[in-house]
């Protein structure tokens, strides 16, 4: 494989010596043909991708950089180049425009931290229910939990608009118990500060309000999720759990049966066989459905489209929305490229840092884990122990499978 | 393997992409000259952002008509979202040769240069309502005819009026009167108004107190005034004592659904909002007034679009003549008729009211509106206005008016 690494670029130069790439294709045999072909053969997806997913990124890659007001042609020498300015401007310049972007950031950080968390427990938690072979009606279950992911986002939006209406299902379910429902969507009061509220802190300390990272004050940045923000995102782990589910439960079946069986017979209480046996089997399932789910709510677009458009009091703004607005709306392509394209930034730097977090650890909590293996071992049969590192042995092996896939 | 993959892959992407962009843009280099006029027989593409199925019926009925008697063709597309259509037309260098342009909007588009200034080469330019000639000049150039306009008119329920005992004395015609009036109508457990939370009806109150957001020329940030100041104090009272209510408050979707369900007995409205009530609650019976005199005086906001013609259209000539036929006097009167706006030339103005003579206070605010404010950039920053209007009854007026004149000396020098 080195070799052919090396030999590779060497093959294609023709100044190299001529004996070499001889050679090399010598050692290539009977299949040193197959790349012209390969190529042939991947020539069309090239060129579409090509064509129709490179060739724009590029091109809004270049009007990011440039003040191109949307008359005519962006590659023409009379638009102005403005270099790095429209990434700056959003953080240094005082300004609407930096005031938008890290009103929606802040947005999105309350977004992504409560969505992902709980859509993904409730995944599991979902996938294990309708797992369970004891339970009658698997089959209704699993396409009730799943139905909320095939219906369009948009119906569903429009529909969470009444149930969250002042008079809507929500707060008249709250009325029977005695609660007096909010606003839902004309609410922009943000939950942290309703709940200092609650305690008392009605004003915000001096501290918070004089100062913070990027024009805008701690006390805005701690304000949490509005309470706008709170029903998009009860809409949002409504419909995704479902799909979450079905990557679980597909999991979930192929984890063998002998390992619970081994586990059971080890000992192990319900709660210890799903933390230390299942969830260990589940983790590229689990670091897949994390990294969808990071990836899937910092570009949450359509439900705000259709429900709020970022109102009220941009506390539903998003960056994948305000970038559609800066463009579209305001006639800035240059800020709203540069807004999506620090977007892209972030959730790739989401995702390594996701992947380094859950990567398989090889040296770590695994010595300890065999370690209390072994103390179980005291008392059970010697076929467990082959068992469990059989189950780690699975495990890795898929974790390894599934990160060449993706 | 893999890195000499992705090596040949980069290479290949790279070679690709100056291929296929160069073919892309090549026609995009020499696009700087005027484009080049042709005479005779037209096709005009016409881009409406229409208010429904009406509108869209009677302007293709009229385009039609035109083009059978000068002898062109006219294609009416009415647009799905008209700003994000326009743009991407005017970036891809194929925009439409007329369309509408929002007076709001109309800043923007004229600024980059996509507007023809032909207005005040027509015969009949004179004619237009001064208020909305004013909209559609920048610079001192008169760009585009105005098509027809609106303007905001207090809209009274008789029915809650009466049940709450008052009379027709009792119709506020200053906002000492309006809220006198509207107390009374609380202590009878009636919300007195419904406002929409946007500077689109909050700006009236603004302008009755001789303030407004931008200087007349569009040049000057005026927002951090003492007028603008006492007349969101007065709308923040309103709001605060519960005599005013935001739209989303009662459960409505704007200011129009709310006063046709009954939920507030007065609203501040344009004319369309006769054709919604007919529409959705053909029964609710109301009347229609000025809005109440602020201190400075008498004032309402004006809407308006107009027939805005591409500086890079082929057509412009025929395109002038096709404007000419939509802004005459029975045409205008045709199109008062199937979708319910009000001419912009005042030689329509008697036909008008008799034949709406409801309609009286909508054409009579003509006199004194205030159109919208009048400047490139500015969509973003009113858009934070109205957050913050969105949150007046717990903001800082002053705080609100600050960040308002800071971002429109933003957007005015920038």
């Amino acid at each position: 494989m080195a070799t052919d690494v090396l030999a590779g670029p060497d093959g294609a130069r023709p100044a190299a010596p001529a004996p070499a790439p001889r050679r090399t294709r010598r050692r290539r045999g009977i299949r040193g043909d197959e790349a012209p072909a390969g190529w042939l053969f991947v020539a069309p997806v090239v060129v579409i991708l090509g064509l129709f997913m490179l060739l724009p990124i590029l091109m809004a890659l270049w009007v990011s950089l440039t003040d191109w007001n949307g008359q005519g042609s962006p590659f023409t020498s009379r638009v102005p180049l403005v270099g790095l300015d429209n990434y700056t401007d959003l953080f240094t310049r005082d300004g609407l425009a930096r005031q938008n972007f890290m009103t929606s950031i802040r947005n999105n950080i309350y977004y992504v931290g409560i969505v992902v968390p709980v859509q993904t427990a409730l995944a599991l938690f979902l996938a294990l229910v309708v797992n369970n072979r004891m339970l009658r009606g698997r089959g209704f279950f699993r396409a009730a939990f799943y139905f909320p992911s095939v219906t369009s986002s948009v119906a569903i939006s429009v529909v969470f608009l009444f149930i969250f209406a002042n008079s809507g299902a929500v707060n008249r379910l709250l009325a029977m118990f005695g609660f007096d429902g909010p606003q839902w969507f004309a609410d922009s009061r943000g939950v942290l500060h309703i709940l200092l509220g609650a305690v008392g802190v009605d004003e915000p300390p001096a501290a918070l309000t004089s100062g913070g990272p990027f024009g805008m004050a701690w006390w805005d940045w701690l304000s949490g999720p509005s309470v706008a923000m709170c029903s998009i995102i009860v809409l949002v782990v409504w419909t995704t759990s479902g799909t979450f589910m079905l990557m679980f439960l597909a999991a979930l079946q192929q984890v063998p049966e002998t390992l619970e069986e081994a586990s059971e017979l080890d000992g192990a209480t319900r709660w210890q066989r799903l933390r230390f046996v299942t969830l260990p089997m589940l983790r590229p399932t689990l670091f897949l459905v994390l990294v969808l789910g990071v990836i899937g709510s910092w570009q949450v677009f359509d439900q705000i489209y259709v429900m709020s458009q970022g109102d009220p009091a941009k506390t539903t703004l998003t960056p994948a929305y305000l970038s559609y607005r800066t463009a579209f709306r305001d006639f800035e392509y240059g800020t709203g490229a540069a807004i999506s394209f620090l977007l892209f930034l972030i959730i790739i730097l989401l995702t390594l840092g996701q992947r380094w977090l859950l990567r398989e650890r090889d040296s770590g909590p695994r010595p300890r884990r065999r370690a209390r293996s072994r103390a179980d071992r005291a008392g059970g049969p010697g076929t467990a122990e082959v068992g469990r590192s059989g189950a780690a042995e699975a495990g890795r092996s898929r974790a390894a499978e599934t990160g060449r896939r993706s | 393997m893999a890195r000499r993959f992705l090596r040949r892959a980069t290479v290949a992407g790279i070679a690709a992409t100056a291929l296929l962009s160069s073919a892309a843009c090549g026609s995009g280099f020499d696009d700087g000259a005027e484009t080049s006029q042709s005479s005779g027989p037209a096709a005009l593409q016409i881009l409406i952002g229409s208010s429904g199925e009406a509108e869209t019926k009677a302007v293709q009925a009229a385009a039609a008509s035109w083009a059978s008697a000068s002898g062109n063709t006219a294609t009416v597309t009415p647009a799905q979202d008209l700003v994000q259509q326009l743009g991407q037309a005017l970036a891809g260098d194929t925009p439409p040769d007329v369309f509408y342009v929002d007076a709001g909007r109309f800043a923007d588009y004229a600024s980059v240069g996509a507007l023809e200034p032909y207005a005040d080469k027509l015969a009949d330019a004179g004619d237009f309502y001064p208020s909305l000639r004013t909209a559609f000049t920048r610079d001192g150039k008169f760009y585009c005819a105005p098509k027809d306009f609106s303007t905001l008119a207090l809209q009274v329920n008789t029915d809650l009026w009466s049940k709450a005992g008052l009379t027709d004395a009792d119709i506020p015609t200053t906002w000492d009167q309006f809220t006198a009036t509207a107390r009374k109508l609380k202590a009878k457990g009636v919300t007195p108004l419904v406002i929409g939370d946007t500077r689109d009806r909050v700006g009236a109150f603004m302008k009755q107190n001789g303030g407004w957001i931008t200087s007349q020329d569009g040049k000057q940030a005026t927002a951090d005034t003492p007028e603008n100041l006492q007349a969101l104090q007065y709308v923040k009272s309103l709001l605060t004592e519960g005599l005013a209510r935001y739209p989303k408050q009662v459960d409505a979707g704007w200011a129009g659904e709310a006063f046709g369900k009954g939920s507030a007995a007065m609203t501040i409205e344009g004319n369309w909002i006769k054709g919604a009530l007919q529409n959705d609650f053909p029964n609710v019976k109301y009347t229609v007034h000025p809005l109440p005199a602020g201190p400075k005086g008498q004032a309402t906001l004006s809407f308006t679009n107009c027939w805005g013609i591409a500086a890079k259209s082929k057509f412009k000539e025929q395109a002038v003549k096709f404007v000419e036929a939509m802004i005459s006097v029975d045409q205008q009167m045709s199109f008062a008729k199937a979708f319910g706006v009000m001419p912009s030339r005042q030689a329509a103005r008697d036909q008008y009211t008799q034949a709406f003579p409801a309609d009286k206070a909508f054409i009579d605010g003509a006199e004194y509106a205030q159109g919208p404010v009048n400047a490139p950039k500015m969509d973003s920053v009113l858009a934070d206005f109205d957050t913050g209007i969105q949150g007046l009854d717990r903001g800082d007026p002053k705080a609100l008016l600050e960040r308002v004149q800071k971002n429109t000396q933003a957007a005015l020098g920038g």
